[in-house]
């Protein structure tokens, strides 16, 4: 029995040796989603980004209809990768308001010209006062609001062909 | 072959296609307050909140966009002149208690505060089982 007491140091050694081994072998993968999901959208009122669209503020959220809030910038890679997916979505009807991070109304005429422009409203969002109120870490994000400007979902990230039948299911739920 | 050798050689000339943006940072990022006593108050809460671009660095010590505007956030809110911990716990109810180095007492970070005590017991236990021993002898 004494003898078997001896091991436990060691036991308890390769124990620890595994997990820490295993937090550096696949490293947790810490995407910070938002706490604000199911809770109204915070108070913000943006100006309008670019010439001939106007700006998002939070009584835009709540006219009744339920709509995608993305989160974007011209200088951000993965969003022109989430263009055509957008362009696609507003096809269907879907209300897309646009809040761009940090950036210049050339360069974001620019993105809207090559990229498409799937936006009904783009806001400047210039010091990410917005961004940090709806608790998006990151660009791009997208979030469902209802039309009582309930917050519902929340993709951080592109939308892609993978994530977006989740994406529509909850925009039929803030019906 | 000199297609093969040259095509890594003009990588070296290629520009980069920087993902960041060409806005200079938020208007209070690297400013100081002008009054000391708020400037600290800031300063003491950017050391205790988490950068969410780099994720191990407070916002005070990073370099990231974000963090830069989350800085600039908070000296406008202490200018105007709201408590530390109100805009903590406003940061707190959008990221979690993630964002916050200084979590708040709770059953997941009640073993932070527990196991130290229980150790140092054990330890005594351990200490005044040898010194009996001795004393026997």
């Amino acid at each position: 029995m004494t003898r078997l007491w001896l091991w436990l140091p060691l036991g308890i050694f390769v124990l620890f040796f595994a997990v820490v081994a295993n937090g550096l072998i696949n490293p947790a993968d810490r995407v910070i989603m938002s706490k604000m999901i199911g809770k109204p959208a915070p108070q913000f009122s943006l100006p309008p980004a670019v010439d001939g669209l106007p700006g998002v503020g939070v009584a835009n959220l709540r006219d009744g209809k339920p709509k995608l809030v993305n989160i974007f910038a011209s200088w951000c890679i993965p969003c022109a990768s989430e263009a055509p997916m957008l362009e696609q979505l507003a096809k269907q009807g879907i209300e897309i308001n646009g809040i761009a991070i940090r950036d210049r109304q050339q360069d974001l005429n620019r993105f809207l010209a090559r990229y498409g422009n799937p936006y009904t409203r783009i806001g400047a969002d210039n010091d990410a006062k917005a961004q940090i109120s709806f608790g998006s870490a990151g660009v791009p994000e997208t979030f469902v609001v209802d039309g009582k400007g309930i917050i519902r979902y929340q993709i951080a990230g592109d939308i892609n062909p993978g994530n977006v039948g989740a994406l529509l299911a909850a925009l039929k739920a803030a019906r | 072959m000199i297609r093969r050798l040259l095509a890594p050689l003009l990588l070296l000339f290629a520009a980069p296609a920087a993902a960041d943006s060409l806005l200079p940072d938020a208007q209070m990022a690297n400013i100081q307050l002008s009054d000391p006593a708020k400037e600290r108050q800031a300063k003491a809460l950017m050391e205790t909140i988490r950068c969410l671009v780099c994720q191990g660095q407070s916002i005070a010590d990073s370099d990231a966009d974000m963090a830069a505007d989350m800085r600039s956030l908070i000296r406008q809110r202490i200018d105007q002149g709201e408590a530390p911990e109100s805009i903590r716990s406003w940061l707190v109810e959008r990221y979690g208690s993630w964002v916050s180095y200084d979590p708040p007492p709770s059953t997941v970070t009640s073993p932070l505060w527990v196991l130290p005590i229980a150790f140092f017991l054990i330890g005594l236990f351990l200490v005044g089982g040898r010194l009996r021993v001795k004393r026997t002898k």
